[in-house]
């Protein structure tokens, strides 16, 4: 099987949360590592999320939630993608999330949480070293 | 091979996740992997290709979703490829044209893939036509490739659709005088977007001014893709593009030469991998006289042609 | 000639506007337009916009605060008002911001979480309940749906015998922000101008008193921009929201002195302290040479400041208060008219009650015990001052004027022309701070291990369905017949040219949800889709 030469990742803003600045930089960052990002903008669904992730077949899913609902949408996500044939896609979650919520949510198959301060190489690192590349 | 044959299965059903699988191992640019389109042609079955290019920000993708939620809302099943450019530097890219996707995101029976210009090892002109065939092969009855109408790659690529929709805005001044000797070539419908702007109207007949020039008669429409004004216009003008040259041979010629091309860059790339390494090979006993000048490098290279070729 | 220069710390010295600052400022830094900067109260109000300022009364103690359920946030009021706090601001949770009852699928995950969840006139009695509103100021983040929400606090105001010519407060009101830097639009922005411009002429007779509108910088600097773009970008969607106003016929003096602004206090001391001195001169000048006002309150920039959101650290969170108490002093030298002072523990969750105290702590230290409310405008006159204020009103002129060639504010956020600029300028703030080249304490320099903070806030994860339950139990109790000729009423006006804000009084009197009226908005004015994206 071929292998693409770089990493094709979804950043998305699951739920009503405006706030896209961490998402943006997040991208940015990405994009100048070399990696392919799809960005879809505010308000999505986990369904919506999902279709994006598979249509695209990316390599990784990079949800960012400050508006404190990532409980409930994070896991969400990682559920939908496993339903429908996304188990081997990387999700990570970002935003301000505490501490306490973080066991949980990796329980739930998100791969890693960053939370405020997190440097963007620290994101393309871990990406690098976690994503299974198609 | 379990897992290809698993994949072939799964395409052949209609899984989109086994569509989207394959649309990455072709672009990935591994020519082995084209040996899967064997797998699923289909005797008879053909997608109508509609190519929409023009400067960054003249509304291409907000059109292409509308002209995709019309065909749509008529019963046919669609499929959207998003170009946009990858960084020269890095090769990564934002691609961020799904954003105005949100109209038609979820309807049944249609596909969205965002694509690099840059991310695929053989070329964006060389990874496109395999996919667009797995598209058709899929089964798709439209497929809309949507790209920015600067650089050669673009321009190679817009040249494998049936139809190709050039758009433009009000506004741009001198890129108009720019765009119309390239436009005047490859424009099948001509379209002035966001028609509620100052400026419109004059856009429309300097370019219908330029089309004149042109070799056949080119409509050209305006259009305000945000509210679909105009976009049933655009259908019908397409509509009788598409009608006219399915009567007068012009969509079997265009077809031909799209496929030829293909054929001879596909069939080249084959012999241009093998020959690459026999030279490799070759140049181990010769690269002493090359540099040491009493050898050239053309001289060197016509013979190691001929030597190949005389293998063959 | 070129002075050699004895070695410095850095090449050169920025502040977040890019402007480069010299060495020490002396008299020919400071220009006779600098000087012309006037007294206290004075066009072109440079140094305040009262003559007495803080020697008259202290600046709005104004915590935001909203949590979970209209009970547990009403009970958080009360708290705040006995520790002395002088307004209200009120925070709702997103789905109540977007026009969303709790019930609409999209809300799920959300309800109560930023802040309260508000689904209907019941709500809002409940959040009210017992705080007289002709005695308390009352500031609403409320955007979108910001003419529901007011009517909601009309309607309470009725019930409690509170006439509306006696109701103090502001909406925020600012939905150009929303498609540059927040997120919670709901419709396109020709309809949203027009609900904007109807509340102007409706409080213009009905609400003298209240600010109809708060156009706001902070979450543009938030989202990443300079100090000079958020003051740009600002006035920039004032100058939107004036000639709206003067197109649907008002007059400026009518509406204009009910105008106020807010914005953020940043990082950079005095750069924020020039940006509020520049903002209030570049003001005075567009409304008086631009829009020709007359009266000097239309001429005047009064805003509330709150503390970056963003500078706080997640990191040692302790030192948030330190962060915090250098802003607040700058807004407050800056001449703002009220102020939020941030909770030492947002960058990790909602703020405790300890937390808030000690906020609203800090602006009291320097109320009470600094001296600095003591004079007015202390820096005026500071060469260093006088000339950034200037380099940061002439800049700012220069983006205003950009923005002008695209047609104004609402074309340049279509064309997502601030929204890139922004982005931008943040992308540019990351990478100074992965570089180290910009220093954050605890964040790339002088961290240390720490152990995951305790006692957070949390919101109770039943507020959801508990909302649920009160808004299904409402839809059936109500007078349905009433609730639908209302929203029938409503919708007739929405597709009309008449003014929206009587309608929509009576169907939250009616006890219409904020989710069927906004829902009967959209269908007649459709829903803001942004076409920009990320490049």
């Amino acid at each position: 099987m071929s292998q693409r030469s770089f990493i094709r990742v979804l950043v998305a803003k699951p739920g009503l949360d405006g706030h896209d600045r961490g998402a943006k930089i997040v991208a940015r960052a990405l994009r100048d590592a070399g990696m392919e990002v799809i960005y879809t903008g505010l308000r999505q669904t986990p369904e919506q999320i999902v279709e994006a992730a598979l249509q695209e077949d990316v390599d990784v899913v990079a949800l960012s939630c400050l508006s404190g609902a990532h409980n409930y949408l994070f896991p969400k996500v990682v559920e939908l993608l496993r339903q429908q044939g996304g188990a081997d896609i990387l999700v990570l979650g970002g935003g301000v999330i505490p501490e306490e919520d973080i066991p949980a949510l990796k329980q739930s198959g998100v791969k890693e949480i960053f939370t405020p301060g997190t440097t963007t190489q620290a994101i393309v690192e871990f990406i690098r070293a976690h994503a299974i590349q198609k | 091979m379990l897992y290809k044959n698993e994949l072939i299965q799964s395409f052949l059903s209609g899984d989109m996740r086994a569509l989207a699988r394959t649309v990455s191992m072709v672009e990935a640019g591994d020519l082995q992997s084209l040996q899967l389109l064997a797998a699923f042609a289909r005797e008879g079955k053909r997608a109508r290709l509609i190519g929409i290019t023009g400067p960054p920000g003249a509304g291409k993708s907000t059109l292409a979703a509308k002209l995709a939620e019309s065909l749509l809302d008529r019963g046919e099943r669609v499929a959207l490829l998003l170009i946009d450019p990858s960084s020269p530097f890095t090769g990564g890219a934002i691609l961020g044209d799904r954003i105005r996707m949100h109209a038609i995101a979820g309807r049944s029976g249609l596909y969205i893939r965002s694509l690099g210009s840059r991310g695929s090892l053989g070329g964006l002109s060389r990874a496109v036509p395999p996919i667009v065939q797995l598209l058709e092969n899929f089964g798709f009855d439209a497929i809309i490739l949507e790209t920015v109408g600067t650089g050669q790659a673009e321009t190679d690529v817009i040249e494998t659709v049936d139809s190709v929709v050039v758009v433009t805005v009000p506004g741009l001044g001198d890129d108009v005088q720019a765009m119309k000797a390239g436009i005047i070539e490859i424009a099948d419908v001509f379209v002035v977007n966001k028609a509620d702007r100052e400026g419109a109207e004059r856009t429309a007949r300097q370019m219908e001014e330029a089309l004149k020039l042109g070799p056949s008669d080119v409509p050209v429409l305006t259009t305000i893709a945000t509210t679909g004004v105009g976009v049933p216009a655009l259908i019908s003008s397409l509509d009788a593009h598409y009608q006219t040259m399915l009567a007068d041979g012009e969509l079997a010629k265009r077809r031909e030469r799209r496929l030829r091309k293909a054929l001879h860059a596909y069939a080249a790339s084959l012999v241009s991998v093998r020959l690459a390494e026999w030279v490799e090979e070759q140049l181990t006993g010769h690269w002493a006289d090359i540099e040491s000048g009493r050898v050239d490098i053309y001289s060197c290279g016509r013979r190691l042609a001929e030597e190949f070729q005389k293998g063959r | 000639m070129e002075e050699k220069k004895p070695s410095e710390r850095k090449r050169s010295f920025k502040n977040t506007s890019n402007i480069e600052i010299k060495r020490v400022y002396a008299a020919q830094d400071v220009t006779s337009d600098d000087g012309a900067m006037g007294l206290p109260g004075e066009y072109p109000f440079t140094r305040g916009v009262q003559p007495t300022m803080y020697r008259g009364r202290f600046w709005t103690m104004r915590q935001y605060a909203g949590m979970a359920s209209a009970e547990e946030s009403n009970a958080r009021y009360r708290y705040l008002l006995e520790q002395g706090q002088t307004g209200l601001s009120v925070a709702f949770d997103l789905p109540t911001q977007i026009g969303y009852d709790s019930d609409h699928p999209l809300a799920q995950g959300e309800i109560g979480k930023v802040g309260v969840a508000i689904d209907s006139l019941e709500d809002m009695e409940v959040l009210l309940q017992g705080i007289p509103l002709d005695k308390v100021s009352t500031s609403m983040t409320i955007n979108a749906p910001a003419a529901v929400l007011l009517a909601m606090y009309m309607a309470v105001a009725e019930k409690q015998g509170v006439s509306l010519a006696r109701l103090n407060g502001t909406i925020q009101n600012d939905i150009l922000k929303e498609y540059a830097a927040r997120g919670t639009y709901i419709f396109p922005p020709a309809q949203s101008m027009r609900l904007i411009t109807d509340i102007f002429a409706f409080c213009s007779e009905q609400v003298p008193e209240w600010n109809t509108i708060s156009i706001s910088g902070y979450h543009i600097r938030e989202a990443g921009s300079s100090a000079v773009q958020e003051v740009a970008f600002t006035l920039s969607n004032g100058i939107a929201y004036v000639q709206a106003a003067l197109d649907a016929g008002l007059r400026v003096d009518d509406f204009a002195p009910r105008l106020s602004f807010f914005f953020n206090s940043h990082v950079d001391f005095f750069e924020e302290i020039a940006k509020f001195r520049a903002a209030r001169r570049l003001w005075a000048k567009i409304m008086t040479e631009r829009f020709g006002a007359q009266n000097p309150r239309s001429q005047m920039l009064r805003f509330h400041t709150q503390t970056g959101g963003s500078t706080l650290t997640a990191q040692q969170p302790d030192n948030n208060i330190i962060r915090v108490t250098l802003q607040a002093l700058a807004a407050v030298l800056g001449g703002t008219q009220s102020l939020h002072t941030n909770s030492r523990d947002e960058a990790l969750a909602l703020p405790t009650e300890e937390s808030v105290r000690i906020a609203l702590r800090t602006q009291q230290i320097i109320a009470h015990e600094s001296g600095v409310a003591d004079v007015v405008d202390p820096l005026g006159g500071s060469y260093y001052i006088e000339n950034l204020t200037s380099s940061i009103e002439k800049a700012a002129a220069e983006q205003i004027a950009r923005i002008d060639a695209y047609g104004g504010a609402v074309k340049a956020i279509e064309r997502g022309v601030m929204q890139r600029d922004i982005q931008d300028s943040a992308y540019a703030w990351q990478q100074q701070v992965e570089s180290k080249e910009r220093v954050v304490v605890g964040v790339n320099q002088f961290q240390i291990r720490e152990s995951a903070p305790r006692g957070l806030e949390r919101v109770d994860a039943s507020v959801g369905e508990r909302q649920k339950t009160k808004l299904a139990a409402l839809r059936s109790r109500r007078d349905n017949v009433r609730v639908q000729a209302a929203l029938a009423s409503l919708t007739q006006i929405a597709a009309s040219n008449d003014n929206l804000m009587p309608a929509v009084l009576e169907a939250v009197r009616a006890y219409a949800t904020l989710g069927e009226i906004c829902d009967c908005l959209r269908r007649v004015f459709g829903e803001y889709r942004p076409e920009e994206t990320l490049t």
